[in-house]
């Protein structure tokens, strides 16, 4: 008796569940159409006009294929805006990540009053989207031709300019970028550094390390994915960067997105196939950079999180 | 365009300080001075700068010279405008997006998240770049005129802040727990209009004021986009101000940090551990 | 004989707080000692300035004949044990082990003989290269373990070792640690606020309370002769019921309309108002002990091997905690009982103590 009505009530519990788990089609038709504003915006304003560059970049005059433009990019012109770029990019990635690494540190680890912690993070929300005009002319009236340091510096006998500084220079840019970097490293880095757990450095000096080789030996290991990662993300954002750039040097020096905005205005390379082809090689080497990223912060991840 | 990308926790859970040995705090400070004079100077130097626009005084004339300039006013209020627009399409798109991928379509957040950060991977100048080649040539003709290019700039904007607008509103998803919170209102007899509606949008509030108010900073000041889509927007006049003026210029840097301070300190004032209610 | 480990009035006081006070104890060689009690008791303040993590305010700590009060932790050769495991993330299980061996330069081969019977010990041989995150919560702990022993050091110092594991994996794992501590004969400090855990590994049990000692003793002590109300609570379960001394020399007291007599001590002058404490194990649900009340069941509540019993009577509320048999005729909710006691199974205590 009990095996019947439990094998009839199981196949009714079947059927309702099976009648279930299909589930009214309506319901995965609206789930579609929510998230259909969001592709198709995003095809329009983000992946339409990447497409569009690498599409014209393989075209040539007549409309057919060819690898040509991407040939060209080994060009004087193009290989010297990328070449700075790409210098640009690797020291202010470095000299940022170091020394902001060395500030989230102080910060976190140092014994410092919290107040300082959230002044600097406060602060490094404000810098590092102070990029641009303002961060250009704030820099300029600082250590441009006539600014108040380079004065300052006249005063006490050192002529800046003469003895070869200046603003308008790689080194000046390094200088100004360095302003949106370490903010960058410091806020990317804080939560890391909070992930050190306590216990690590406790254990590691219950077993008789000094703080120099748990450093060596546990903290640096554990943050280096973190560390790597965040600095190639600084390469990344020093290489797309262009209106500091501009509002600095006006397209003085040769620097790859700069390159591409006097192609925008007007074909300076007299060849429009090539000028798709370095906006595409940008891209692709942002898409590299950010890749890199993701895979060292997740690992990171793991270890911290 | 910079990647401000980790929202602003002033205050967060600070782990207890670590007492470690005197030397280090000392270098501690070191580290934190040397930052500070890098950081201070230039801003130093341009509030001085921006206060001697009358001979041998220091007065605020650069100051009100700039807020009197029409031309100040103008680039101002469309930036303004603009941004808000940016927002609002960022937020009418987001927010939907980041609800229906969190409880119906899980599979596809690698897939959108990846859409979210390609503002990363493309830099702004290529962005307005490929907008144009799309958007310069019939059928798409947007760019003939000041106010379609306008079109283009406002819907640029928005997808640049899709990064800091889905990780806004997709941790403050997470926080609120929107799954159960969705559970609890169906088994009561909502829809999904009413969820969004009483539900959803009320409790992102906060993670929505952030993600506006990173899209805000951004737009404002934002130079590469308007340049090249001929807007007259506050970037661009910064720029010219530059150009032709001596002092206005710096009056324009410290109002624009300001203003970013302002936005900034706005977010870190909302974001703010609050004290959680234990019984 | 010199104790091996000997804290002598120790006291840490924080910012806004006295955390530990007036600490005395003297441990022996090889024996296991817990430190037990409630959070914020100063059970593992104490602990950690017995590994150096914290400096003691007042008082001194004495390891081996060497004093260590103001020792860096990194030179006490002591063995800390995490609640949380702490191990180094990006190491391999060998390395962990390893991690002090290589600190102190000790020879390769030496160092990997050591890691290889370490890991034998803990019954982790072929785990060697694995990470931390690919092993569960009870052989993560193990290696912490292991990694703590390979140093050799002078005392093990465990801080809530099991509060992070499941209940299962708590109770193995409790017996695997005094097996090993057994082994090797080290001496021991645990902290727990588990006080089945305590009872059952130590030699000697701490129970502290807001910073301080409220009684030391092996746990059988500990238990059935509790020093303070605040142990005879904390430490297993209590009944306690309103009585009056009626004849203090003699020991009788007036429990309700009936008299009891206890063989404990009591102070209290006649016709003071006093506690009566019971274990409820010692209970019987029959007129066959020394003391008789009487009661009504209130519940029954059915634990397995035990059938825990709640008994109105007058005076108060008693639980009796009743051995479980096949044929055991439950008793029903409702129904008149009588309850019986030992005179030796009860003790006084005075209205004012916590």
């Amino acid at each position: 008796m009990e095996a019947v009505d439990t094998e009839t009530e199981r196949v009714k519990v079947g059927g309702a569940q099976a009648k279930r788990r299909k589930g009214p089609p309506r319901t995965r038709l609206v789930s579609w159409l929510g998230v259909l504003p969001f592709f198709l915006f995003s095809a329009a304003f983000l992946i339409g006009p990447a497409v569009i560059l690498f599409y014209r970049s393989l075209e040539d005059p007549e409309g057919g294929f060819t690898l040509q433009f991407w040939g060209q990019l080994t060009s004087d012109t193009v290989m010297r805006a990328y070449g700075m770029s790409v210098r640009l990019s690797l020291t202010t990635a470095l000299v940022g990540g170091v020394f902001g690494f060395l500030l989230a540190w102080a910060v976190s680890l140092g014994a410092l009053p919290r107040a300082v912690r959230s002044a600097l993070t406060t602060f490094s929300g404000v810098a590092s989207n102070f990029a641009g005009v303002p961060l250009a002319a704030a820099f300029i009236f600082t250590l441009g031709r006539v600014g108040v340091i380079t004065a300052v510096f006249e005063l006490l006998g050192v002529d800046l300019y003469r003895s070869g500084f200046s603003l308008y220079s790689f080194w000046g840019l390094v200088l100004v970028y360095l302003y949106f970097q370490f903010p960058l490293m410091v806020l990317v880095m804080l939560p890391g550094l909070d992930g050190l757990r306590r216990e690590w450095r406790e254990a590691a000096e219950n077993l008789g390390a000094t703080p120099r080789q748990y450093w060596r030996k546990v903290a640096l290991p554990v943050l280096m994915p973190s560390i790597l990662g965040t600095m190639i993300l600084l390469f990344g954002n020093a290489f797309g960067a262009h209106a500091t750039a501009y509002a600095l040097t006006g397209g003085l020096l040769p620097l790859a997105t700069l390159l591409i905005g006097q192609q925008i205005s007007g074909d300076v390379l007299n060849n429009p196939g090539l000028g798709y082809a370095v906006a595409v090689g940008m891209v692709m080497i942002m898409a590299i950079a950010i890749g890199i990223y993701t895979v060292l912060q997740r690992r990171s991840e793991r270890w911290l999180g | 365009m910079t990647i401000s990308t980790a929202p602003v926790q002033v205050g967060a859970e600070i782990p207890p300080a670590e007492p470690p040995g005197k030397r280090n705090r000392l270098f501690a400070w070191l580290i934190v001075l040397a930052g500070a004079v890098y950081f201070l100077l230039p801003l130093v130097t341009t509030g001085y700068w921006s206060l001697r626009a009358v001979k041998d005084t220091l007065g605020f004339e650069a100051y009100r010279r700039v807020f009197a300039d029409p031309a100040f006013v103008e680039s101002f209020t469309e930036s303004v405008a603009n941004a808000i627009a940016a927002i609002i399409v960022s937020l009418l798109i987001i927010v939907p997006t980041a609800y229906w991928v969190t409880l119906r379509l899980p599979r596809l957040r690698p897939v959108v998240e990846f859409i979210t950060l390609l503002p990363f991977v493309i830099p702004a100048v290529v962005l307005v770049f490929g907008l144009i080649r799309i958007y310069g040539r019939p059928p798409l003709l947007l760019t003939r005129t000041y106010e379609s290019s306008r079109i283009l700039l406002v819907g640029a904007y928005a997808a640049l802040s899709f990064p800091y607008m889905y990780r806004s509103v997709d941790n403050g998803l997470r926080a609120m727990d929107v799954r159960t919170l969705t559970e609890a209102a169906q088994s009561l007899g909502a829809n999904w209009a009413t969820i969004l509606r009483k539900v959803i949008f009320p409790n992102l509030r906060v993670a929505l004021l952030s993600g506006a108010l990173l899209t805000f900073a951004i737009v404002i000041g934002e130079l590469t986009v308007a340049l090249f889509l001929a807007q007259h927007t506050f970037g661009p006049f910064m720029a010219n101000l530059t150009r032709s003026k001596v002092y206005e210029p710096a009056a324009m840097a410290l109002v624009a940090f300001g203003l970013t301070w302002a936005a900034m300190g706005l977010i870190a004032f909302l974001t703010r551990p609050r004290r959680k209610v234990t019984r | 004989m010199t104790p091996f480990l000997s804290l002598n009035g120790v006291r840490k006081e924080f910012a806004k707080s006295v955390a530990v006070e007036g600490f005395h104890l003297d441990v022996a060689e090889g024996e296991f000692v817990s430190f037990l009690g409630p959070s914020g008791c100063g059970k593992t303040t104490t602990l950690r300035m017995i590994a150096g993590f914290e400096t003691p305010t007042e008082g001194r700590i004495k390891l081996a004949g060497e004093d260590i009060t103001y020792s860096k932790p990194n030179q006490r050769n002591v063995g800390m044990v995490f609640q949380s495991y702490a191990l180094f993330p990006n190491m391999t299980v060998a390395h962990n082990v390893a991690f002090g061996l290589r600190v102190r330069k000790e020879e390769a081969s030496a160092r990997d003989e050591r890691v290889v019977q370490l890991l034998e010990l803990i019954h982790l041989p072929d785990k060697g290269d694995a990470y931390p995150h690919e092993l569960s919560g009870g052989q993560q702990q193990r290696v912490a373990l292991a990694r703590a022993l390979a140093i050799r050091p002078k005392v093990l110092l465990l801080d809530e070792p099991l509060s992070a594991l499941d209940a299962k994996i708590r109770d193995e794992l409790r017996y695997e640690i005094r097996r090993i501590q057994q082994e090797l004969n080290i001496t021991t400090i645990y902290v727990t606020h588990d006080q089945e855990e305590a009872l059952a590994l130590s030699d000697r049990v701490v129970v502290m309370s807001r910073g301080r000692i409220e009684q030391v003793g092996p746990p059988f002590e500990v238990y059935n002769t509790p020093a303070t109300a605040f142990v005879a609570s904390f430490v297993g379960q209590l009944n306690r019921l309103n009585a009056v001394v009626k004849d203090n020399t003699n020991g009788v007291l007036r429990v309700g309309d009936s008299e009891v007599r206890t063989t404990s001590p009591v102070d209290a002058p006649a016709g003071s108002d006093v506690f009566l404490m019971l274990r409820p194990e010692e209970l019987t649900l029959d007129d066959q002990a020394d003391n008789v009340l009487t009661g009504n069941v209130d519940s029954v509540t059915f634990l397995g091997s035990i059938v825990r019993v709640q008994v109105a009577v007058n005076g108060g509320r008693l639980t009796a905690d009743l051995f479980n048999e096949r044929l055991l005729l439950l008793p029903v909710a409702g129904e008149s009982t009588l309850v019986s006691f030992p005179a030796h199974a009860c003790w006084v205590m005075s209205r004012e103590s916590r």
